[in-house]
């Protein structure tokens, strides 16, 4: 498997001065990456997530070659990026969810002639790639429309579109949906899933939606405080995250908490429903017999645990360091 | 290598282009109060001018210089300024983008980032202040009582062009110290455009060690003094020796070397510290 991005032991540290008071000021250490790993394959699409400030957007940076590593190696297609920044910045798309590349006063379309002679894309290259996005991302209509009358979502589409004119080899993306309303995020995922299978596109996304990631991604990495703490496939963070299933059960009238079910435990009554909670990698069969088999039950149903909750829970138990 | 220097200023000079356009369209967007703008650019450098003229109905010279004489240095100053502000003034917004972050846009692209930068924005309402010296030059080049030689007229230009140059360094310089989020610009702003207001004088209003401070330290006066001293036939107050007058283009390059090293100085501490 011939990896596209290489990151080994890849360190990022920001010299922070603080003023403290009126002359003096106070120099720290901010370790934004503090020695990631990982390997990306040639057409793969990976969600990067963590917390906010874990590091995310600062990886990004060093992939794009904005910023230079503070320490470890760095490849993305056997560049180093911030020695060849402008060779690589051909290469590779990015998409900052915060921060526009269109231009605010003009149509739409002038920001894409731009992208066209700024990269110098083949003619019938931009022909193509602009219909597609046109046609995937539902453009049509916007494009004599100038960027400052877009709505939100349509900048993003339009934003989007912006950064495969040229034909990355590989889409950085940001936060692509933040703040966008759920038929935009729809449209956005259905059309990252598009041009990764379509061109085999590398893609790299980082999101706090986890909507996106259980949509498009087969691979996620979480990144807290710097450090890689999950990198595998989205069912198995249940295991990593110590996430539990749910237990919901209905009996014939209003009893105390069920007790003495092995492995599980009552975490909430409500009137004749109770809910008992176990892990998720336990069987529910067990749980389920010994509840039948002393209380009188009338319904049950087995609640699958939220990915919310797991990454939620990875987030909590990693104390600052 | 040479080749790919060449290459690497093409590049960037077209992208200058590209950008531009860009701008100027999106400044047509707004076609009323461009024109406002510009107006009032010329308007209000041109006031300046009007001041030394008002202090001539009062006297007969300044320093020692006629108002024609005057019109030249003010005229060559503001032409070289206009040209450089035209093209680069634009270049002290650095510092917002990199307080803001949206530097880090331009630092995605295949395009050297200095193209981009100096191309951040561009004014087109700035060839106010450059039509106005352009004009004053040309009056005061009609009412000139000096004797022209081959050598004179082709010094016109020629301090023009480094004038140019020397300015369109320090804009250059000034935001490089930008990429530091520390806001340098009004440092920068004394050089520029204090300097052409101070160059729109004759050096003899002046104290010896202000003129000094601009031929040595900032070399300033190569921008029309020395030069046009040559040309309205005068001497310097400095008395420095004759080649003086001719070293505008060698002094324009080293400003050049001077701000190409402080921009890439600036932006590798940007990349290696994220602001
Ligand atoms: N230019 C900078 N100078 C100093 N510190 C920085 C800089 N950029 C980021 N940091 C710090 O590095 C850490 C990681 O920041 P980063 O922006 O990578 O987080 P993130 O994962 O993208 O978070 P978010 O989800 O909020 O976008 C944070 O503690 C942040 O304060
Ligand atoms: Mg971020």
């Amino acid at each position: 498997m011939d990896a596209f991005i290489e990151l080994d032991g890849v360190r990022k540290v920001f010299d922070v001065r603080r003023r403290t008071g009126l002359l003096r000021r106070e120099r720290h250490q901010v370790r934004a990456v503090d020695g990631i790993s990982f390997r990306v394959p040639r057409g793969e699409m990976v969600g990067y997530i963590g917390p906010n400030g874990a590091g995310k957007s600062t990886t990004i940076k060093m992939l794009t070659g904005i910023l230079t590593p503070s320490g470890g190696r760095l490849r993305v297609a056997g560049v180093d990026p911030s020695r060849d920044r402008t060779g690589l910045a051909r290469r590779i798309g990015v998409v900052f969810g915060q921060r526009t590349t269109l231009w605010w006063d003009l149509p739409l379309r002038d920001s894409y002639g731009l992208v066209r002679r700024m990269y110098r894309v083949p003619e019938d290259r931009y022909r193509a790639n602009l219909e597609r996005c046109v046609e995937l991302l539902d453009l049509g209509r916007l494009l004599d429309v100038p960027v400052r009358q877009l709505s939100l979502g349509q900048r993003m589409r339009g934003d989007i579109a912006a950064a495969l004119l040229h034909d990355p080899e590989v889409l950085y993306l940001d936060e692509p949906t933040i703040g966008l309303d759920v038929v935009s995020k729809t449209k956005v995922r259905e059309f990252l899933r598009e041009v990764n299978a379509e061109r085999g596109m590398t893609v790299l996304l980082t999101t706090h939606d986890l909507t996106d990631i259980e949509q498009l991604c087969k691979r996620v990495m979480v990144i807290d405080h710097g450090r890689l703490v999950y990198d595998g496939a989205l069912d198995g963070l249940h295991a990593v995250g110590e996430s539990e299933r749910t237990l919901v059960v209905d009996l014939e009238h209003e009893m105390p908490p069920i007790t003495g079910v092995p492995g599980a435990r009552t975490v909430k009554v409500e009137g004749t429903r109770q809910w008992l909670a176990f892990p998720a990698t336990h069987s529910a069969a067990p749980v389920v017999a010994a509840v039948a088999g002393r209380y009188p039950l009338v319904d049950l149903s087995v609640r699958e645990p939220d990915i919310e909750e797991v990454i939620a829970r990875m987030y909590a138990e990693r104390p600052t360091p | 290598m040479a080749d790919a220097a060449v290459r690497r200023w093409g590049e960037g000079l077209r992208c200058y282009g590209l950008i531009v356009g860009m701008w100027v369209r999106s400044t047509m967007a707004y076609r009323l109060s461009f024109l406002m703008m510009a107006a009032g650019n010329f308007a209000a450098t041109a006031l300046d001018f009007v001041a030394i003229a008002i202090m001539f109905s009062h006297v007969d010279v300044l320093g020692g210089f006629s108002l024609p004489e005057v019109a030249f240095l003010y005229g060559t100053t503001s032409t070289a300024f206009g040209i450089a502000d035209l093209t680069l003034g634009n270049m002290d917004r650095l510092g917002r983008r990199v307080r803001d972050g949206t530097l880090d846009v331009l630092l995605t692209r295949p395009v050297p980032v200095l193209a981009q930068v100096a191309a951040d924005r561009f004014a087109l309402r700035r060839v106010g202040r450059l039509s106005q010296g352009v004009l004053l030059l040309a009056w005061s080049l009609t009412r000139l009582d000096v004797h022209w030689t081959p050598v004179t007229v082709a010094l016109v230009p020629l301090m023009l062009v480094s004038g140019a140059v020397i300015f369109g360094a320090v804009f250059v310089a000034g935001a490089a110290f930008q990429f530091r989020a520390d806001d340098a610009s009004e440092i920068q702003n004394a050089f520029t455009y204090g300097g052409t207001t101070l160059l729109q004088y004759p050096p003899t209003v002046f104290a010896t060690d202000l003129v000094r401070g601009v031929t040595f330290v900032v070399p300033l006066a190569f921008v029309n003094w020395l030069p046009a001293l040559r040309v309205l036939g005068r001497d310097d107050p400095l008395r420095l020796p004759a080649w003086v007058d001719f070293a505008s283009p060698l002094v324009a390059l080293g400003c050049c070397a001077a701000a190409a090293l402080a921009w890439r100085t600036g932006l590798r501490s940007y990349r290696s510290t994220g602001s």
